[in-house]
Protein backbone atom coordinates (compact mmCIF):
# COMPACT_ATOMS: atom_id res chain seq x y z
CA UNK A 1 0.00 0.00 0.00
CA UNK A 2 1.60 3.48 -1.18
CA UNK A 3 1.64 5.61 1.47
CA UNK A 4 -1.33 8.23 0.83
CA UNK A 5 0.28 11.71 1.01
CA UNK A 6 -1.92 14.28 2.20
CA UNK A 7 -3.44 15.81 -0.60
CA UNK A 8 -4.47 12.03 -2.11
CA UNK A 9 -6.57 11.52 0.55
CA UNK A 10 -8.49 15.12 0.93
CA UNK A 11 -10.10 13.90 -2.52
CA UNK A 12 -10.89 10.48 -1.56
CA UNK A 13 -13.36 12.34 1.14
CA UNK A 14 -16.02 14.45 -0.57
CA UNK A 15 -14.20 18.29 -0.78
CA UNK A 16 -17.05 19.76 1.83
CA UNK A 17 -15.88 23.59 1.67
CA UNK A 18 -17.94 24.61 4.49
CA UNK A 19 -14.98 24.85 7.21
CA UNK A 20 -17.68 24.35 10.26
CA UNK A 21 -16.89 27.29 13.15
CA UNK A 22 -14.30 25.87 15.42
CA UNK A 23 -15.41 24.16 18.58
CA UNK A 24 -14.18 25.70 21.93
CA UNK A 25 -14.54 24.90 25.46
CA UNK A 26 -17.02 26.61 27.55
CA UNK A 27 -15.54 26.26 30.89
CA UNK A 28 -12.04 27.48 29.30
CA UNK A 29 -13.47 30.13 27.62
CA UNK A 30 -15.70 31.93 30.23
CA UNK A 31 -13.49 30.36 33.24
CA UNK A 32 -16.62 28.44 34.49
CA UNK A 33 -14.39 26.26 37.26
CA UNK A 34 -17.24 24.38 39.05
CA UNK A 35 -20.04 22.63 37.27
CA UNK A 36 -22.88 22.39 40.23
CA UNK A 37 -24.83 18.99 39.53
CA UNK A 38 -28.23 20.62 41.22
CA UNK A 39 -28.38 23.08 37.81
CA UNK A 40 -30.61 20.86 35.71
CA UNK A 41 -31.36 23.98 33.06
CA UNK A 42 -27.22 23.99 32.71
CA UNK A 43 -26.73 20.08 32.40
CA UNK A 44 -29.48 19.39 29.74
CA UNK A 45 -26.90 21.44 27.39
CA UNK A 46 -24.88 18.32 27.43
CA UNK A 47 -27.54 15.54 27.43
CA UNK A 48 -29.08 14.63 24.20
CA UNK A 49 -32.95 13.27 23.77
CA UNK A 50 -32.77 10.56 25.42
CA UNK A 51 -30.85 11.61 28.45
CA UNK A 52 -27.90 10.23 27.21
CA UNK A 53 -24.35 12.25 27.40
CA UNK A 54 -23.11 14.26 24.77
CA UNK A 55 -19.70 13.06 23.39
CA UNK A 56 -16.52 15.78 23.32
CA UNK A 57 -16.87 15.51 19.41
CA UNK A 58 -19.66 17.46 19.65
CA UNK A 59 -20.22 19.54 22.42
CA UNK A 60 -16.48 20.80 22.04
CA UNK A 61 -15.48 20.55 25.42
CA UNK A 62 -11.39 19.65 26.88
CA UNK A 63 -11.51 16.61 28.48
CA UNK A 64 -10.82 18.52 31.90
CA UNK A 65 -13.93 19.48 31.69
CA UNK A 66 -15.96 16.54 29.97
CA UNK A 67 -14.91 14.34 32.90
CA UNK A 68 -16.60 17.24 35.37
CA UNK A 69 -19.45 17.56 33.53
CA UNK A 70 -20.08 13.81 33.13
CA UNK A 71 -19.61 13.06 36.84
CA UNK A 72 -22.19 16.30 37.85
CA UNK A 73 -24.60 14.71 35.24
CA UNK A 74 -24.38 11.14 37.21
CA UNK A 75 -24.96 13.00 40.61
CA UNK A 76 -27.80 14.78 39.20
CA UNK A 77 -29.44 11.77 37.90
CA UNK A 78 -28.98 10.23 41.22
CA UNK A 79 -31.20 12.52 43.14
CA UNK A 80 -33.44 12.61 40.01
CA UNK A 81 -32.65 16.52 38.99
CA UNK A 82 -31.92 14.15 35.24
CA UNK A 83 -33.58 10.79 34.22
CA UNK A 84 -31.31 8.52 33.78
CA UNK A 85 -33.53 7.50 30.18
CA UNK A 86 -36.23 9.67 28.59
CA UNK A 87 -37.95 10.14 25.38
CA UNK A 88 -37.99 14.69 24.96
CA UNK A 89 -36.09 15.24 28.05
CA UNK A 90 -35.42 18.53 26.43
CA UNK B 1 -9.14 20.87 59.65
CA UNK B 2 -12.90 20.77 58.70
CA UNK B 3 -14.02 20.25 55.44
CA UNK B 4 -16.68 21.80 53.65
CA UNK B 5 -20.16 19.13 52.30
CA UNK B 6 -23.22 19.16 51.07
CA UNK B 7 -25.57 16.87 51.60
CA UNK B 8 -28.94 16.37 49.26
CA UNK B 9 -31.55 15.43 50.61
CA UNK B 10 -35.21 13.77 48.97
CA UNK B 11 -37.68 13.46 51.67
CA UNK B 12 -40.67 11.34 50.84
CA UNK B 13 -44.23 13.60 49.42
CA UNK B 14 -46.50 11.91 51.75
CA UNK B 15 -45.26 14.08 54.74
CA UNK B 16 -47.22 16.41 56.49
CA UNK B 17 -45.84 20.02 56.75
CA UNK B 18 -44.78 19.41 60.41
CA UNK B 19 -43.40 16.24 59.88
CA UNK B 20 -40.96 17.52 57.21
CA UNK B 21 -40.50 20.62 59.33
CA UNK B 22 -39.50 17.83 62.22
CA UNK B 23 -37.31 15.75 59.93
CA UNK B 24 -35.21 18.41 58.95
CA UNK B 25 -34.73 20.64 62.32
CA UNK B 26 -33.78 17.15 63.53
CA UNK B 27 -31.01 16.71 60.78
CA UNK B 28 -29.57 20.28 61.55
CA UNK B 29 -29.77 19.47 65.60
CA UNK B 30 -28.24 16.45 64.77
CA UNK B 31 -25.16 18.16 62.76
CA UNK B 32 -25.10 20.62 65.53
CA UNK B 33 -24.68 18.04 68.51
CA UNK B 34 -22.06 16.40 65.98
CA UNK B 35 -19.88 20.22 66.60
CA UNK B 36 -20.85 20.39 63.03
CA UNK B 37 -21.11 24.14 61.47
CA UNK B 38 -24.16 24.59 59.39
CA UNK B 39 -23.34 26.81 56.52
CA UNK B 40 -26.51 26.99 54.48
CA UNK B 41 -29.92 25.49 54.62
CA UNK B 42 -32.25 25.47 51.71
CA UNK B 43 -35.00 23.62 50.93
CA UNK B 44 -36.76 23.45 47.04
CA UNK B 45 -40.38 22.32 48.58
CA UNK B 46 -42.14 19.89 46.45
CA UNK B 47 -40.61 18.95 42.85
CA UNK B 48 -41.52 16.41 40.33
CA UNK B 49 -38.87 13.86 39.80
CA UNK B 50 -37.42 12.80 36.36
CA UNK B 51 -37.99 9.29 37.31
CA UNK B 52 -40.12 7.38 40.39
CA UNK B 53 -38.73 6.61 43.52
CA UNK B 54 -39.96 3.70 45.41
CA UNK B 55 -42.80 4.57 42.72
CA UNK B 56 -43.22 7.95 44.33
CA UNK B 57 -43.21 10.66 41.79
CA UNK B 58 -42.78 13.89 43.85
CA UNK B 59 -40.00 14.52 46.43
CA UNK B 60 -39.32 17.39 49.31
CA UNK B 61 -36.04 18.50 48.04
CA UNK B 62 -33.67 19.77 51.26
CA UNK B 63 -30.05 20.99 50.47
CA UNK B 64 -27.89 21.03 53.84
CA UNK B 65 -24.50 22.68 53.62
CA UNK B 66 -21.84 22.52 56.50
CA UNK B 67 -18.52 21.86 57.32
CA UNK B 68 -17.39 18.29 59.76
CA UNK B 69 -14.96 15.94 60.07
CA UNK B 70 -14.85 13.62 57.50
CA UNK B 71 -16.26 10.46 60.46
CA UNK B 72 -19.53 12.80 60.64
CA UNK B 73 -20.39 12.70 57.73
CA UNK B 74 -20.32 8.28 57.91
CA UNK B 75 -22.34 8.77 60.73
CA UNK B 76 -25.06 11.49 58.71
CA UNK B 77 -25.54 8.91 56.15
CA UNK B 78 -25.93 5.89 58.68
CA UNK B 79 -28.64 8.36 60.44
CA UNK B 80 -30.34 9.00 56.87
CA UNK B 81 -30.13 5.41 56.09
CA UNK B 82 -31.91 4.17 59.11
CA UNK B 83 -34.56 6.87 58.66
CA UNK B 84 -35.42 5.10 55.49
CA UNK B 85 -39.66 5.90 56.13
CA UNK B 86 -39.04 9.60 55.32
CA UNK B 87 -35.70 9.51 53.51
CA UNK B 88 -36.38 8.51 49.48
CA UNK B 89 -32.53 9.66 48.74
CA UNK B 90 -30.03 11.27 50.15
CA UNK B 91 -26.22 11.94 48.14
CA UNK B 92 -23.19 13.48 50.40
CA UNK B 93 -20.81 15.47 47.80
CA UNK B 94 -17.56 17.16 49.09
CA UNK B 95 -16.87 20.78 48.30
CA UNK B 96 -13.63 21.68 46.44
CA UNK B 97 -12.36 25.53 46.96
CA UNK B 98 -14.46 26.11 43.32
CA UNK B 99 -17.57 24.11 44.63
CA UNK B 100 -17.92 26.81 47.79
CA UNK B 101 -16.96 29.76 45.85
CA UNK B 102 -19.40 29.11 43.35
CA UNK B 103 -22.14 28.42 45.93
CA UNK B 104 -21.47 31.82 47.87
CA UNK B 105 -21.86 33.34 44.50
CA UNK B 106 -25.00 31.89 43.65
CA UNK B 107 -25.63 33.24 47.04
CA UNK B 108 -24.64 36.38 47.45
CA UNK B 109 -25.30 38.27 44.16
CA UNK B 110 -25.18 36.02 40.51
CA UNK B 111 -28.23 33.74 41.55
CA UNK B 112 -29.60 32.18 38.19
CA UNK B 113 -26.61 32.50 37.20
CA UNK B 114 -26.46 31.31 33.52
CA UNK B 115 -23.35 29.37 32.79
CA UNK B 116 -22.85 30.55 29.24
CA UNK B 117 -22.85 34.74 29.60
CA UNK B 118 -21.67 34.04 33.28
CA UNK B 119 -18.33 36.84 31.89
CA UNK B 120 -21.22 39.55 30.67
CA UNK B 121 -23.44 39.19 34.19
CA UNK B 122 -19.84 39.75 36.29
CA UNK B 123 -19.54 42.32 33.64
CA UNK B 124 -22.55 44.15 34.95
CA UNK B 125 -22.77 42.61 38.16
Amino acid sequence: MATHNKKDIKFLTAANFKRGDAKYCRFKKYGIKYIDYKDSEFLLRFVNEQGKILPRRITGTSLKYQRKVAQAIKRARHIAVLPYLADGVK
Amino acid sequence: MLKQYETVIILSPLLSEDELKTATSGYTKWLKKKKAELVHQESWGLRQLAYPIENKHSGFYVVLEFKAENTTVAELEVELIRDNLRVLRFLTVALDKYAIKYNEDKRAGLVGRNKKNVQSKEANA
